[in-house]
């Protein structure tokens, strides 16, 4: 089963392992078909649209897909209880998380801030 | 500044469908929405009450929705926030982040958002323990204690599903009674999972990194006492996202635009329609009823052929 988004999605945890470490900037969002996930999912497909953020990989990823416990047991989640868990990595590491829903001013801020 | 016949606020299925029958009349049609288009729509799992169609994800309506307006020719633009505006003149003049827009008419479909405590602690543990959608989190909260906020409808069913997950669900209401259809009390009074805290509210959502507890003040004694809780569900109802237009349409006690049955509010050439407009049933049928019957109210107010008006 795959998100009805049209953003990438990673399936696997080797998927996401190597567009890490292969791409400077990856902004994951690790949620299900709800309402806190889908603005969140909406935000990036048209941040990947503006064509503002392409040194950015815009990519998805079921939570309840076995292989997204390399996202809900990263220590950066270790306290969220709100979905999605959304990550941005850089060079590799995750440099931001956040739980919950986020506007797309939210997610715009946050990759200005960070990429 | 860009020029159309019609600007509609909000990309709900009131807004969508006002642009989809104003652009089928050919006018030249703005939607913005301040968010995702698709409204409250987009936040509901599974509708079944849509007529005509089998049960489908609020997702793929609103999506549906959205494509069939921007085929008829709709300009949608989404996540623009609004700067101002000037809605007391024929040309009415609109200003968001991005753009000024002048249009002879409006629609103000803004909908609802779920209403917040508004307490400054409520923000600190939004995705560490707080949630306002139950069958989105409530699997964190797996043998956990946690409390349920509100005493209507929504507040009682989602506190009968959360005990799927939770040890215990405390329902803290202010009153000493719910605002609830029978069968939603009777079925959380018969959870044994389910305890009751009544005329109480929060005081203050405290914890480190994430929620451990509430400060709940008792409305009888004014006594407080502390909840060790890690999990706190808000259902406090919707409130009209009709703050921005309380000073150019009149509202009424419950923040709703008031209109006529034309939709149209107290300012000429302005009209609302959906949720946030004063009415008693909030459906998507009921928003799309409305939409229709603005978009159609417009298309006479702009060509002068109000058959009431002459
Ligand atoms: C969880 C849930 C489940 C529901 N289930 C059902 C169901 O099964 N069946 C049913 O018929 N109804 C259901 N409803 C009710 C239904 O979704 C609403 O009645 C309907 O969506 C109202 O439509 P609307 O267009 O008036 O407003 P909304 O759907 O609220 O849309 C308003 C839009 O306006 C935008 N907006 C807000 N402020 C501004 C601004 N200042 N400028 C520009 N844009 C703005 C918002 O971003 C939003 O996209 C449900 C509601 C919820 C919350």
């Amino acid at each position: 089963m795959t998100l009805d988004t049209n953003l990438k999605h990673f399936s696997t945890a080797a998927e996401l392992e190597e567009i890490i470490n292969s791409s400077e900037n990856v902004m994951v969002c690790c949620g299900r078909m709800g309402p806190m996930c889908v603005p969140v999912y909406g935000a990036m497909e048209e941040l990947q649209a503006s064509g503002d953020y392409d040194n950015v990989e815009f990519r998805d990823m079921l939570f309840d897909n076995p292989e997204a416990s390399v996202i809900r047991n990263l220590p950066e989640c270790s306290s969220f209880r709100g979905l999605p868990f959304t990550v941005y990595y850089k060079n590799g590491k995750v440099v931001k998380a956040t739980s919950s829903i986020q506007s797309k001013e939210q997610v715009t801020e946050i990759l200005d801030e960070i990429l | 500044m860009k020029k159309y016949d019609v600007i509609v606020l909000g990309g709900g299925p009131a807004g969508l469908t006002a642009g989809i029958y104003l652009s089928r009349a050919r006018q030249k049609v703005l939607i913005i929405d301040e968010g995702m288009i698709g409204g409250q729509v987009v936040l509901t799992h599974a509708v079944a009450n849509y007529p005509g169609l089998d049960e489908i994800s609020g997702y793929k309506l609103a999506s549906e929705m959205k494509k069939q307006a921007a085929e008829f020719g709709c300009d949608i633009r989404t996540n623009e926030k609004l700067v101002s505006f000037d809605f007391s003149n024929t040309d009415k003049f609109v200003n968001t982040k991005s753009g000024e827009y002048q249009a002879r008419a409006v629609i103000i479909a803004v909908g609802g958002q779920p209403r917040h405590l508004g307490l400054e602690s409520e923000k600190s543990f939004q995705g560490t323990g707080i949630s306002y959608c139950a069958t989105c989190d409530g699997d964190f909260f797996t043998d956990q204690d946690i409390v349920v906020v509100g005493g209507g409808n929504s507040a009682l069913e989602e506190a009968v599903s959360l005990t799927k997950y939770a040890r215990t669900v405390t329902i803290v209401h202010q009153f000493d009674h719910f605002q609830a259809y029978d069968y939603a009390i009777t079925a959380a009074e018969n959870n044994p999972k389910i305890k009751f805290l009544m005329e109480s509210e929060i005081e203050k959502f405290t914890g480190s990194e994430s929620l451990s507890g509430i400060v709940i003040k008792s409305k009888k004694d004014g006594s407080s006492r502390v909840l060790d809780v890690t999990g706190a569900f808000i259902f406090i109802g919707y409130v009209p996202g009709s703050e921005p237009f309380k000073d150019c349409v009149i509202l009424n006690d419950r923040k709703e635009i008031v209109t006529d049955e034309d939709m149209a509010t107290s300012q000429v050439g302005v009209y609302a329609a959906g949720d946030v407009r004063q009415k008693k049933y909030r459906q998507i049928t009921t928003a799309v009823n409305d939409g229709t019957v603005a978009a159609l109210a417009i298309l006479d107010y702009l060509n002068g052929t109000d058959p009431d008006k002459n």
